[in-house]
């Protein structure tokens, strides 16, 4: 258990059963009164946001998280297959919770896997990773404009914008946590 | 803090300079007498939810409250002090654990009176530092020159909770009700007075001749900060023991640390002590409201 006095920014706690991390923390006190902790934030599964005043005699859950390094190994029907980069063992993890995640996957590559409870609530993959354009409209030679777009496919269907100066067979790189174009690493 | 911090820190202390020089002019200019109660004391008064810090033998003061009332026993009847106190564990945006407070007590007028002189000393401090009773505080104007809005505790929580004050303090929601849901409220465009507390938060205030449900104690708040608690004191040491006693006795149970009894103060007090009202008012909230500064860290420069 944490006590009101352990609250603080960046803090994860557990309420009626879900994990919570504290995105905005302060001290306040009203005139001759007892010591309130305010704090905004966020569920760790659901996104969704809420304020909560704590007086300093509450005590909060402790939410049983920990945080995993694992490779991705391969694909395996509707699942993915990781596993856990000290202890070899093997977690799937569904399409569907890794979402857009799925097209940026790259074999034995080093992810981090947070777990609430031994259920993966969140995956991190590297930060950006490096794709070749399998498909695009021709480049307009000597644009070098990145404001202007055009879509694009990387190798596995996924599309994204480019600038225009990208052409087919260029190697470029993705920002997995928004799956957008990142810039252009070398030429066709 | 960096020799950058500090350039950059300069334009909003030179509003805490000229705050602090507005209001020993106004206090000089009333006939009161500024005074230097010690900063390291051995017995700070056992209030329930302030705690002091240790300090060679003894405590910084979490107000020199005690001292300034042994002087007005011995007589003296118009004192102020600007100075600096301490609370441990309080940090936020608009909390340190060292602060100044500037605090004042008359003899011979009451609470409202003193809330009338309040009224006068923020409203003409303010105009001498920006030659204008109007200021914006984090995008909300307030004019200082406004008669004040003027509540009652419990017409408060009615107001702004839908609960009676009553109800608030059984459900031990006293406090969470005061800081989400009615302060926001107060001091919207100019001064509120928010007065006549429950006698169980009289803290050093009298009770009501005609109401001992009641304290005679008000706080002052400006955009929805609190700045200043005042009271008509309480003179009787008798009470004032009893007091003290439960505030021991909450403290204890809160794992709070044992002060000394404040003997000196009590013996003052038993040779009698005039009637007389005190306000303590936390100059560092109005140098935030006075430079726009929306956290207190903007105005206190922490050396390391």
């Amino acid at each position: 258990m944490f006590s009101a006095s352990d609250l603080r920014k960046g803090l994860k706690i557990q309420i009626d059963g879900d994990p919570w991390v504290i995105t905005d923390f302060d001290f306040c006190k009203p005139g001759k009164g007892t010591a309130l902790y305010r704090c905004k934030m966020k569920n760790m599964i659901t996104g969704n946001t809420m304020d909560k005043t704590y007086r300093s005699v509450d005590k909060i859950e402790k939410p049983d998280l920990e945080e995993r390094e694992m490779y991705y190994s391969y694909p395996d029907g509707e699942f993915f297959v990781f596993s856990d980069a000290e202890t070899y063992e093997e977690m799937r993890i569904s399409k569907e919770f890794l979402g857009k995640k799925i097209y940026f996957l790259i074999e034995d590559s080093l992810c981090q896997v947070l777990l609430f409870n031994g259920l993966a609530i969140d995956v991190s993959l590297p930060t950006f990773i490096e794709k070749e354009i399998a498909e695009t409209e021709p480049g307009a030679r000597g644009d070098t404009a990145t404001n202007v777009t055009k879509p694009a496919k990387i190798d596995n269907g996924y599309e994204i914008q480019v600038p225009i100066f990208i052409n087919t067979g260029d190697i470029v790189k993705i920002d997995t946590r928004t799956g957008d174009y990142a810039e252009r690493v070398s030429k066709a | 803090m960096t020799t950058e911090e500090l350039k950059n820190i300069k334009a909003r202390l030179e509003i805490r300079a000229g705050l602090i020089s507005a209001v020993r002019a106004f206090f000089d200019s009333r006939g009161f007498m500024e005074v230097s109660t010690p900063v390291l004391i051995n017995a700070p008064a056992p209030e329930e939810y302030i705690e002091g810090i240790s300090a060679a033998a003894g405590f910084l003061r979490t107000s020199p409250e005690l001292q300034m009332k042994q002087m007005v026993c011995a007589g003296y009847e118009k004192i102020y002090q600007l100075g600096p106190c301490f609370r441990k564990g309080e940090f936020g945006s608009r909390h340190r654990p060292e602060f100044t407070m500037l605090e004042w007590y008359q003899t011979d007028i009451d609470y409202k009176e003193l809330m009338d002189f309040t009224f006068e000393l923020i409203k003409e401090s303010v105009f001498a530092l920006k030659a204008s009773y109007e200021i914006e505080y984090q995008n909300e104007t307030v004019d200082f020159s406004q008669a004040p809005e003027i509540i009652n505790v419990a017409d408060a929580y009615q107001r702004f909770t839908g609960k009676s004050v009553e109800n608030a303090d059984l459900t031990d929601e006293f406090d969470t009700l005061m800081v989400d849901c009615i302060e926001p409220e107060l001091g919207k465009g100019k001064m509120t007075f928010l007065k006549d507390y429950p006698a169980n938060r009289a803290a050093l205030a009298r009770l009501k001749a005609d109401n001992k449900e009641v304290a005679e104690r008000w706080e002052l708040y400006v955009c929805g900060m609190e700045l200043a608690n005042a009271y008509s004191e309480l003179t009787d040491p008798r009470e004032q023991r009893m007091r003290f006693a439960e505030a021991r006795r909450v403290r204890k149970t809160n794992g709070f640390v044992e002060y000394p009894e404040a003997e000196e103060f009590f013996a003052a007090m038993e040779k009698g002590m005039p009637e007389c009202a005190g306000c303590a008012l936390g100059i560092d909230r109005l140098v935030m409201l006075l430079s726009d500064s929306p956290d207190i860290g903007f105005i206190n420069p922490d050396f390391a």
